[in-house]
């Protein structure tokens, strides 16, 4: 049997006396968009940051194609093709396009005795990266990042990391900022990434973006895996419940009900305007 | 902005400083009545340029990298008090001096890079600290070993050679080093893999780092080099002028400041040119240096250089702007 791409086995992290997440289990295979979902501060960021080697996990294992890894810093995860794309792409706003495409592994050519950065290499690789992910205004790699729209950011970051290798891509709320085409332009991105057989996390609190293109969806509450599923496997009106923590909305629920019920079934009236003052 | 040429032009770091120069060169001929050749050709801005351009240029690659170094104007006197303490004082061969110079230069440097990578303190304030520091270091030092605030020193002909000595009866050699030095960064930051990392550091320093830029072995780096320069600069003048005095640099902190922010540097780090820079550097001579040779009263020099500093920054925000907004030099592909 193959093995997933990454898996997590009862992972726990503290940072000093608060546990922040609780006997993790998960599984991605490859060509497939796992939705991370969750409220704020149930321990999204952490879990993604110990996937990327951020954090050492305080106890529990993870396994890369069936093998126990430990990443020591951020570059081991990266080496193992662990990327990770933030909310707002491209952080290098005053860079060109090729030149923030290779950071840290830019391309040189020999010039005599000196080894020059290959500008020419490194805007065209950049430029074509980006558009074989149908992003095609692109094309022009000395124009500065901060002159792109978010979308495009997103596309050109999570370009970079499909270039370079990224076997697991890490999507940080990547529509999260974005309008409704600039988000379908990053959601084609992540099928994009899928079809070439990347295992895509993809975080969100959009239901919408996330059944969109989820295959698999895990809950994270409180820093523990709340539920695990498979698309299809829950409505839509479920997972909103679930994301929104289950059991605050099913009280806000029973509030809503009580309030009908007391008020013959009326909605309250929206509050009288103050007199406008002549 | 519809020629492509103009909008190529304006999306450089240095064009503010390139307007900045043709604007101070135009006034000074027009209200000034100085004639151009004169002006181009005077020793007294060039060299003064040359030994602000050594200093302006490693503090404009830390301000890139989103830092500051203000330390540089304790390191000019405490450069030019070492080698005429070793070599004026004791008479040890002039060669001990140099190293010693340039040795305290690396010990200060390492001292603020290590500072500021294994603090969270802005690198403002470290180098404030070092900056006070180092001044009662070299005048009690000094003091203490030779009983003077002033020294001279007597350098061998190569050393005067190399460092110190006029070409023409008026040129510093300084000069010199500082074209080469030019030369030398422009290539660095603009076509090395390393100038590219010094751009990301003052983009996003923890991205940088995540991308494998080893960033701490960097900014220690680029403190040395600041150092050392400074140190370097102090070295020749003692060489020059065959003696020390524990005062002076001061100047140079705010001078090297304001040559870099007109030269295109954004405060904030990741954009800047090595170009920008030195045309900042040669505007800054020129207002506070050429104004000797017109018809215009020198207290006004200090005027001249405040409002063009707030001119470039203005300046440099919509170029900036412009920057980020050109279209495409290239026609869109269809």
């Amino acid at each position: 049997m193959t093995h997933p791409v990454l898996e997590l086995r009862n992972v726990n992290k503290s940072f000093g006396p608060i546990d922040v997440l609780h006997d993790i289990s998960l599984k991605i295979n490859a060509g497939e968009v796992l939705c991370l979902l969750g409220d704020n501060g149930a321990g999204k960021s952490t879990l993604i940051k110990t996937l990327a080697g951020v954090h050492k996990p305080t106890s529990g294992e993870m396994l890369m194609d069936g093998k126990p890894v430990v990443f020591e810093t951020p570059k081991q995860g990266s080496d193992a093709g662990i990327a990770t794309v933030h909310q707002f792409g491209g952080t290098f706003p005053l860079m060109s396009i090729g030149r923030s495409f290779f950071v840290g592994v830019e391309p040189t050519k020999k010039i005599g005795p000196f080894k020059v950065f290959d500008r020419k290499t490194a805007n065209e690789t950049a430029v074509k990266a980006v558009r074989e992910f149908g992003i095609t205004r692109i094309d022009d790699g000395d124009r500065l990042i901060g002159g792109l729209s978010g979308g495009e950011r997103q596309s050109l970051a999570i370009a970079r990391a499909v270039h370079f290798g990224a076997r697991v891509l890490i999507l940080d709320e990547p529509t999260a900022a974005l309008g409704v085409k600039q988000s379908s332009h990053v959601l084609r991105i992540i099928l994009e990434a899928r079809k070439r057989g990347i295992a895509v996390i993809f975080i969100t609190h959009q239901v919408t973006h996330a059944m969109a293109v989820g295959d698999h969806f895990a809950v994270l509450i409180r820093g523990a895996v709340a539920a695990n599923f498979m698309r299809g496997e829950k409505t839509r009106e479920e997972i909103t419940d679930l994301m929104a923590g289950g059991e605050a909305l099913a009280s806000l629920d029973a509030e809503v009900e009580d309030y009908m019920e007391t008020h013959d079934g009326h909605a309250p009236q929206p509050q009288p305007k103050a007199e406008p003052v002549a | 902005m519809n020629n492509p040429v103009l909008s190529q032009f304006l999306r450089r770091p240095e064009a503010g400083s390139f307007l900045s120069l043709v604007a101070v060169a135009l006034f000074f001929v027009i209200f000034g009545g100085v004639n151009i050749g004169t002006l181009a050709t005077t020793a007294s801005w060039v060299n003064f340029a040359a030994n602000l351009g050594i200093v302006a240029i490693p503090m404009g690659l830390l301000m890139i990298a989103g830092e500051l170094d203000i330390s540089i104007g304790a390191m000019i006197p405490a450069g030019s008090m070492s080698v005429a303490i070793l070599s004026g004082h004791y008479g040890l061969p002039i060669w001990v001096g140099m190293a010693g110079a340039l040795g305290l230069g690396v010990l200060v440097g390492l001292v603020n890079g290590l500072l500021a990578v294994r603090t969270t303190v802005p690198t403002l304030i470290i180098t404030l600290g070092t900056l006070v520091a180092m001044q009662g270091i070299v005048l009690s030092a000094s003091v203490l070993l030779t009983g003077s605030a002033s020294v001279a020193v007597e350098a061998p002909g190569w050393a005067k050679f190399l460092f110190g000595h006029l070409i023409g009866g008026s040129y510093q050699v300084i000069i010199l080093w500082w074209l080469g030095m030019t030369a030398l960064f422009i290539g660095i930051l603009h076509h090395s893999s390393r100038g590219n990392w010094i751009f990301a550091m003052g983009g996003d320093k923890v991205s940088a780092r995540n991308a494998g830029i080893p960033t701490d072995r960097m900014l220690i780096g680029l403190f040395i080099l600041s150092a050392v320069s400074a140190s370097f600069v102090g070295m020749c003048g003692a060489i020059l002028f065959n003696s020390a005095q524990v005062s002076g640099g001061m100047n140079y902190i705010f001078n090297a400041v304001v040559s870099v922010v007109v030269g295109g540097v954004l405060l904030t780090g990741g954009f800047g040119s090595i170009g920008g820079i030195f045309l900042g550097t040669v505007t800054f001579a020129i207002v506070s240096q050429g104004i000797y040779f017109t018809d215009i009263d020198r207290n006004w020099s200090s005027l001249i250089i405040g409002v063009m500093l707030l001119a470039a920054v203005l300046m440099n925000n919509v170029f900036r702007k412009l920057a980020l907004t050109a279209p495409s030099a290239k026609p869109a592909k269809k």
